[in-house]
């Protein structure tokens, strides 16, 4: 039946070939590193610029899994990734004393912007702090779009509530995306609504927005990115050299550099400022 | 619609430039999909084969579960291999999350439902006496089932189709276990969703647009191998 | 002594599906070039017999034999199938040309390439379709499809043959040429047949044996002619074309010829009976003669019965005739010989039949 060997071989000559290539593939990735960050850092492109630099550099594979700074975490309890990148400092703090991680270091930061349409309905424009404009928001009843994926932002923006002592869960003017910052611009755009940016990401999004800064500047909205090694000695899995190469790459002199200069010729100011060395008190907090 | 015009332009420049990246990404969608397919195709076919022509108790339910497979949701199968090849997970010692192979068992899983379903169907379209016939011809049980498949390859490429759009299409288990990794991971959907959040609209366009050519180009050849022509 | 076994010999076959006994064979012998042909209604179980006797289903209980080897496990079963073939009512070709259909019992076989071509142009030469070589057996007429199904079944050169209604879903002018080329294949090659059918007419055509089935048993099972000429019950006589079947009640037995009486009307015919006792007998139809003037003196026919035609309805080549003579006939009269004689619809005529065109299928108190 030489019509019905034309029909299979193929079939067991592909699969054979593919099951080769998982092996192989297998085998090289050891020497791979998986960073869990937020979707800034790739929404803003920072990390294209980086990731392959380092590559170069030490010889590492590195697998960015971008996701909110809540579950870059819970992927790092779980010895699940390398090294994080993240910008959620008071969960990071907890992850430390948990000691699901090491050696946390300020990388940079940017900040938060409140931003909405320009017809600004809440009158938050000139607010002197972040809290006074949400709390407007809050009293206009005005669609504020909360990015609700226990990202860093999301983080973030739950401290805001609290400090203007507001519970907005469950507010019809208040909606949860579950997306990513990016998208959750989008969506804002879209419904006219108010929403907490990082500055990098809306900065790289801008011409297609529609949306304009109404606050900034206020020290509770700095946006902090902290670089962790997950805790080898938890995790006997986790690549612990890869994780400490990346963490010593992010705050050398040379890529601090890099980042300094980072969207600068693409929107004429950088998109984050480097602080490798500096207390997060100097900041300003 | 400007925008769709801009992207439209944008997805014509990146094809006519070659664009490395791009082209990466397409070859990778194609070869993860291609792969994935090819397997479920193995698994798919044999094992639909055997379901229909085999009896025993319990086999319309078996039946009913397979179709309902047809339908697995992506992110449901991304999220349980990815559970599974997990470091510290039951198969974390083949340290391939995050990799195109993760992706290809993950599409895998998606499409055999796909391929099973359609050939029990298929095997169960052909006339009830061909068994009877193909073994009256001195076949042996081997002989059959070939000859059955063989009959039956018409509707059986319906299901590569169906499983290879499946899996190509798909974005909820690709960016889970793949992890849309720049330059390594990222295939067409997840560089389009990525795109999308990014606000660079005339780039996800330009992707989708290379995907639905994609999956045309792929459906248009299958179509023609099915109406080819035939002996006078 | 397997120079002296039958070809095919079947022992005490039961077969139960469902809880459902379907088949009880005490036996049925095949031997070598003969033609056997089993007739009954649909659901008498013929099918099912067949494809016990390609060995494709297995019997609950009983014994088969080719040439005296028993046939029981898979492996002798699988090597007794290879010197069969079957053809079943629907074509069943593959998806492919007609020289691949052809030869798929061969490539089955793993014949040579030579071998192939040579068995598979001699196959279709012999049923005639040897142009349709190259043609897809999808675009076939009815019976370019059934011959190529045929062919297919003969390339193999089978020693038995087993045929299912072969002819069943085929136009009559087709049918017809069919048979015939049939008729000459099986004479030609001395392939044995068991073929299945529920038409009396092409079972007389082909074959040297003919059974009758009905709920999974065999009825009666002899030549062709006995079995239509001398049906042992009411069920063979009326599914063997014994249209008239009737009752009646003997009156007088000398030398071997009955006279019975019924509905006041007197019928000789040969059998040995008592006076008295109840007598069940058939006329074929096509045995009556149809006169429009009293034939006595110009006929041999013993039984002549003066008769009103009821009704006639057009068969083609013949007419069928319901008469009333005291008791009902049935007649088949060429289309021809109704228009000469003028008949029509309550018109007296003549009906006789002679003593020896009526069978007596039992007689007793």
């Amino acid at each position: 039946m030489t019509g019905l060997k034309k029909f299979l071989f193929p079939l067991i000559v592909l699969t054979a070939v593919v099951l080769t290539g998982v092996t192989t593939q297998a085998r090289a990735a050891s020497k791979a590193i998986i960073l869990a960050t937020t979707t800034s850092t790739q929404d803003s492109g920072l990390l294209d610029v980086l990731i392959p630099a380092f590559e170069k550099e030490s010889g590492y594979a590195v697998k960015t899994i971008a996701v909110g700074s809540g579950q870059a975490m819970a992927m790092g309890k779980k010895g699940e990734a390398d090294v994080l990148l993240v910008h959620s400092p008071d969960a990071e703090k907890k992850f430390i004393e948990e000691g699901a991680g090491i050696n946390r270091r300020l990388v940079m930061h940017n900040d938060f912007v409140i931003v909405g349409h320009p017809g600004d309905p809440a009158k938050i424009r000139g607010s002197k702090t972040s809290a006074e404009a949400i709390r407007k928001i809050a009293q206009a009843n005005a669609l504020f779009l909360s990015r609700g994926d226990n990202s860093g932002t999301h983080a973030k923006e739950k401290g805001l509530w609290k400090a203007a002592g507001i519970i907005p869960e469950g507010q019809k003017w208040y909606q949860q995306t579950g997306l990513g910052m990016g998208q959750t611009l989008n969506v804002a755009a879209e419904k006219k609504g108010y929403t907490l940016a990082d500055r990098g990401t809306y900065l790289s999004l801008k011409k297609t927005l529609g949306l304009g800064i109404l606050v900034e500047g206020d020290p509770l909205l700095l946006n902090i990115y902290h670089v962790i090694e997950v805790n080898p000695a938890k995790w006997p899995k986790v690549n612990a050299a890869g994780a400490k190469a990346f963490a010593d790459f992010m705050v050398s002199k040379k890529v601090q550099e890099i980042i300094g200069k980072f969207g600068v010729d693409k929107f004429g100011a950088p998109l984050f400022f480097p602080d490798a060395g500096k207390k997060v008190e100097s900041l300003g907090l | 619609m400007d925008l769709f015009w801009e992207g439209i332009a944008k997805a014509v420049a990146l094809l006519a430039a070659l664009d490395r990246e791009v082209l990466a990404i397409t070859w990778l969608s194609l070869k993860v999909s291609g792969i994935a397919t090819l397997i479920s195709l193995v698994i798919g076919i044999s094992s639909g084969t055997l379901l229909a022509l085999s009896d025993f108790p319990g086999k319309r339910l078996v039946i009913s579960i397979v179709n309902t497979g047809m339908g697995l949701p992506p992110v449901v199968v991304g999220l349980f291999v990815t559970i599974f090849l997990w470091r510290n997970g039951p198969f974390g010692f083949l340290e391939i999350l995050y990799t195109p192979t993760a992706m290809i068992i993950a599409q895998s899983i998606i499409a055999t439902p796909i391929v099973t379903g359609i050939t029990v169907a298929s095997i169960h379209n052909l006339p009830p006496n061909l068994k009877l016939q193909i073994l009256a011809l001195g076949a042996t049980r081997w002989q059959m089932v070939l000859i059955l498949i063989r009959e039956a390859r018409l509707p059986l490429l319906a299901g590569v189709m169906a499983g290879f759009g499946g899996v190509i299409s798909e974005v909820g288990a690709s960016i889970m276990v793949g992890g849309n990794i720049k330059g390594y991971s990222r295939v067409l959907t997840t560089a389009t969703v990525m795109e999308t959040s990014r606000g660079n609209f005339d780039v996800a366009i330009a992707l989708s647009l290379i995907l639905l050519l994609l999956c045309f180009a792929v459906n248009y050849v299958l179509t023609r191998i099915q109406h080819r022509k035939r002996p006078r | 002594m397997t120079a002296l076994a039958p070809l095919l010999e079947v022992k005490d076959l039961i077969m139960v599906r469902g809880g459902v006994q379907v088949l009880d064979i005490p036996s049925l012998l095949l031997q070598e070039n003969e033609v056997l042909s089993i007739i009954g209604p649909n659901g008498s179980g013929k099918s099912t017999l067949l494809l016990t006797l390609a060995s494709l289903l297995h019997p609950t209980a009983g014994e088969m034999r080719c040439r005296g080897e028993i046939i029981s496990s898979r492996r002798s079963s699988g090597v007794y199938r290879r010197r069969l073939a079957m053809v079943f009512q629907e074509p069943l070709l593959f998806d492919t040309s007609v020289f691949d259909n052809v030869a798929t019992g061969l490539k089955i076989r793993g014949l040579s390439r030579n071998e192939i071509k040579e068995r598979v142009e001699r196959s279709l030469e012999l049923f005639n379709i040897r142009h349709l070589s190259d043609r897809s057996a999808r675009k076939l007429s009815g019976g370019e499809a059934q011959r190529t199904s045929l062919a297919r079944a003969f390339a193999i050169n089978p020693e038995i043959i087993m045929l299912d209604e072969p002819f069943a879903s085929l136009d009559p002018p087709t049918r017809l040429a069919l048979i015939d080329d049939l008729e000459r294949i099986l004479k030609e090659t001395g392939t044995a047949a068991v073929m299945a059918t529920h038409d009396q007419l092409d079972a007389l055509r082909l074959s040297d044996r003919m059974a009758v089935m009905n709920g999974g048993r065999i009825i009666q099972d002899g030549p062709p002619v006995e079995v239509m000429h001398r049906p042992s019950d009411e069920f063979v006589a009326s599914f063997v074309g014994m249209e008239n079947v009737l009752n009646g009640k003997v009156v007088a037995q000398e030398g071997g010829v009955l006279t019975v009486t019924l509905a006041d009307q007197l019928i000789e015919f040969p059998g040995m009976s008592a006076p008295g006792e109840k007598a069940l007998f058939c006329i074929r139809p096509e045995h009556i003669t149809i006169t429009t003037s009293d034939p006595r003196g110009a006929t041999s026919a013993r039984n002549i019965f003066p008769a009103t035609i009821r009704k006639i309805i057009p068969m083609g080549a013949y007419h069928k005739l319901y008469l009333e003579c005291g008791f009902p006939l049935i007649a088949y009269l060429t289309s021809q010989s109704v228009g000469t004689l003028h008949l029509a619809e309550g018109a007296q005529i003549f009906a006789s039949f002679k003593a020896t065109a009526v069978h007596l299928i039992r007689s007793g108190a």
